[in-house]
């Protein structure tokens, strides 16, 4: 008995379309140039000195680091180590290396590399904001190099989240002697014009490969131009200059999903919040019976009931930002106390609180038990149009409880000077900006004794009783290694948030961005780089 | 006064009279949010649509033009006033007197304005009410603005000074003060005229930039400055063209203003 093996016509012609579509998938994945905007300068080229955003772009294309924090899932991954393995007593980490991979200039990268590169990190004298995050007790770090491909690194005293923090540190070339400029990412820096742009080219010598086998990145070379002109950057990318638009403000977001609503990516809300704190700083330059009423948890909490945080989503940012619940945007999955409830808005419960505390209500005027009419200043940096817009809603809500606002908007470094300086002023309507996932990276703000505990900085000893336990609870979850029990030290401190309402959370933006139909492979998230995340497996075809 | 004069006198009587009727054209007033209808298309119950936040562009633009119309010329009379005594009796005086005075002038001009009246409102106490934030913003603009007319006054007091009647009166006997008072300050009339005039559209166009910079007038009173914020990211005339109108007006006043000017400088001359 013979088979007959035959092809239909319209079978055939499906098999041939799969074949074409192959065929331009292979000529796209290989080639091309990305072209994006950094808003601006990079302050440096040397991975261990990255403060700034741009610098971090740069980083982030160029620098090869031993695990990666998976933007999309949130998720340590190995890269330049196959595995790492954290103590438990969390002072010391063990990486063991991947073999045969070279720097962008052909040095072969071992573990001595990894010590050279812990050695100038931790260095005292670079003032490395990386090495910073690794700091931790009194003594020095030391490394232990127990072959090419495996060492151990052991810190002082316990680091909280210690594997996650080397999502930040690119490894450096102990023998190049071109040191920083010899890289292990996917990318390397090839031209600067100050100013003007900075040209990354694909590092020949890159690790990494598809399952096909074939090297990557896909790009030949990524063009960054550096232009701090929003209007101008949307122009550019209308004109198809621009591949890419990180961080896209909901007004420009609105008139290009309606233009073209195939580029315009919201990826949900951020790790980025917008908060208002009254001043609690007991030598504040600042009539006492004001600082009275900052200090009242009555007060803060019945300013935070009486704002429409549902309207400054829907009004300021145009439905693209959710009412904030509490310190930790819902956005992170593992952090965020999902036994939080929503912060109600009530005017009339509000105002009950305020006569609990023996205000009362005057011909539509608020008054203290003093007389004195409760009026108070939000300043917030000039320029911003979205806080400007939020602080006049709020002008609006609290005016309906009888309370006066008056908006004021200063440039940033007169706003930032009042704010850590001189202390004078009332409230102030600002963002906190979240790159890390890690409660740990907030040390600096929850704790008393910090700098950046904004409403009242550094305290010789935590003023309140809720401060104290904050501070007891930070620092609990900061020294132990067991992820439930840091996850529970630090829910409790959200509640004592939501319940003190030091910082009056408003809302948590969401992460909005463009990205051109001509890059291929493009998944916006929520975490910083939102669009170039994987540049490696990214492709761009002819505009 | 010429026809052109004419129209100009009757326009800005008319962005005037509307201004100063805001109450009556436009009740709600210019701080009420209509929350469910932000950023409207101008309709009945909106002349000229929402803005951002909902609130009656319309009761804007009048209440912006009653503080922009009545506070600029505020301004440019104190500054014209300090440009006269400073300028006017260096120019009068001569000498050391005229060489102190231009050396402050021209200290005062290469002094970067924008900073300086950017430092000026971070200096401010914070808890001012919007009015007073005008007053402030328009008598910063009035005590900075003197001395390019102060540089004019100058030069033509210090002609007169020099001048055949003056130099006669002197002769006569007459004493300084009197000479200055009678023959000099009636004869730099028409420079003062001018130099207010002149200076009405520049504080119009300085609060203004103030505003679109948001150190101008405190939320929620509009200015042409605020009003003029909006344009901020518009791309093209025809996406929403009612937004123009207070560039439109503003262009329109300062024109008017420009064609009052040219008949006094024609006097002057």
């Amino acid at each position: 008995m013979k088979r007959e093996y035959k092809i239909p016509i319209s079978q055939g012609i499906v098999l041939l379309a799969l074949c074409l579509v192959s065929f331009f998938t292979q000529a796209l994945a290989q080639g091309g140039e990305l072209r994006f905007c950094l808003r601006t300068e990079p302050k440096t080229f040397d991975p261990l000195k990255v403060d700034d955003d741009a610098s971090m772009a740069i980083r982030y294309l160029t620098g090869g680091v031993l695990v990666r924090i998976n933007r999309q899932t949130q998720q340590l991954e190995p890269e330049l180590a196959i595995s790492s393995k954290v103590s438990n007593d969390g002072r010391t980490i063990s990486f063991h290396l991947r073999s045969g991979i070279l720097f962008s200039d052909g040095t072969p990268f071992s573990a001595e590399d990894v010590a050279y590169t812990i050695q100038q990190l931790m260095d005292p004298a670079l003032h490395s904001p990386t090495g910073d995050a690794l700091r931790s007790g009194t003594g020095n770090v030391e490394t232990k190099i127990i072959s090419p491909t495996q060492i151990s690194i052991h810190f002082p005293a316990q680091v909280a989240g210690l594997d996650r923090l080397f999502d930040q540190v690119a490894i450096l070339s102990e023998h190049s002697p071109k040191k920083e400029m010899a890289v292990l990412g996917p990318f390397m820096v090839v031209d600067y014009k100050p100013g003007a742009s900075v040209l990354l080219k694909r590092n020949p010598n890159y690790w990494k490969k598809d399952a096909q086998g074939r090297q990557l990145p896909y790009l030949d070379s990524v063009e960054l131009d550096i232009q701090a002109n929003r209007d101008v950057e949307m122009l550019r990318f209308k004109r198809g200059e621009l591949d890419l638009i990180n961080s896209l403000d909901s007004e420009y977001f609105d008139k290009l999903a309606t233009t073209s609503p195939q580029v315009a990516h919201d990826a949900g809300p951020s790790l980025d919040s917008e908060q208002l704190w009254f001043n609690q700083v007991a030598k504040a330059p600042i009539p006492g019976y004001k600082k009275d009423w900052f200090r009242s948890t009555n007060f803060r909490q019945a300013i935070s009931e009486a704002i429409n945080r549902e309207d400054l989503s829907r009004v300021v940012y145009h439905g693209h930002a959710q009412p904030a619940i509490g310190p930790v945007s819902p956005a992170n999955k593992f952090w965020f106390n999902s036994n939080l409830k929503p912060q109600s808005y009530s005017p009339e419960t509000a105002l009950k609180a305020l006569q609990s505390d023996g205000f009362r209500m005057e011909n539509g005027t608020l008054k203290d038990k003093g007389g004195n009419a409760v009026v108070f200043s939000i300043i917030t940096n000039a320029g911003n149009k979205a806080r400007e817009r939020m602080a006049v809603l709020i002008q609006d809500d609290l005016q309906k409880i009888g309370i006066h606002v008056n908006v004021v908007t200063l440039d940033f470094p007169s706003l930032i000077e009042r704010m850590t300086q001189s202390f004078d002023y009332e409230a102030i309507l600002l963002g906190l900006t979240n790159v890390d996932l890690d409660p740990d990276s907030e040390m600096n703000v929850w704790l008393s004794s910090s700098e950046n505990h904004q409403w009242n900085p550094q305290q010789k000893t935590p003023d309140t009783a809720w401060e104290a336990e904050i501070d007891r609870l930070m620092r609990e979850q900061a020294s132990s290694s067991d992820a439930n029990k840091r996850k529970a030290a630090f829910d409790r401190v959200q509640e004592i948030a939501v319940e003190q309402q030091p910082f009056i959370f408003l809302i948590n933006k969401n992460a909005l961005s463009a990205v051109s139909t001509s890059v291929h492979g493009a998944a916006p998230v929520i975490l910083s780089p939102q669009t170039y995340w994987n540049a490696e497996w990214l492709t761009v075809s002819a505009k | 006064m010429s026809f052109r004069q004419k129209i100009a006198c009757v326009v800005l009587a008319l962005v005037m009279g509307a201004s100063l009727g805001a109450n009556w054209l436009a009740p709600d007033g210019y701080a009420r949010q209509y929350r469910e209808v932000t950023d409207a298309a101008p309709s009945r119950t909106h002349w000229l649509g929402t803005d951002e936040l909902g609130r009656d562009r319309f009761a804007r633009v009048l209440y912006g033009t009653r503080i922009s119309l009545l506070l600029a010329p505020a301004a440019a009379l104190l500054s014209t006033l300090a440009a006269a005594v400073i300028g006017g009796l260096a120019g009068y005086l001569g000498g050391a007197w005229a060489r102190l005075a231009m050396a402050v002038t021209d200290l005062f001009l290469s002094l970067p304005w924008l900073f300086l009246l950017i430092t000026a409102r971070a200096l401010m106490p914070l808890n001012v009410s919007p009015l007073t934030s005008v007053a402030v913003t328009f008598l910063l603009l009035g005590t900075l603005g003197w001395t390019a007319a102060a540089r004019v006054l100058c030069a033509s007091a210090a002609a007169l000074r020099k001048s055949d009647f003056v130099r006669q009166a002197r002769a006569a006997g007459t004493s300084g003060t009197r000479l200055f008072w009678v023959h000099v300050a009636p004869n730099l009339k028409p420079v003062l005229y001018a130099q207010f005039w002149l200076s009405i559209p520049v504080f119009i166009l300085s609060e203004a930039n103030l505003g679109i910079l948001g150190l101008g007038i405190a939320e929620p009173m509009p200015s042409w400055g605020s009003l003029l914020k909006e344009l901020e990211g518009l791309v093209s005339v025809g996406e929403q063209p009612w937004k123009f109108v207070s560039l439109i007006l503003l262009i329109v006043v300062v024109t008017s203003f420009q064609l009052l000017l040219s008949g006094q400088e024609e006097i002057a001359a």
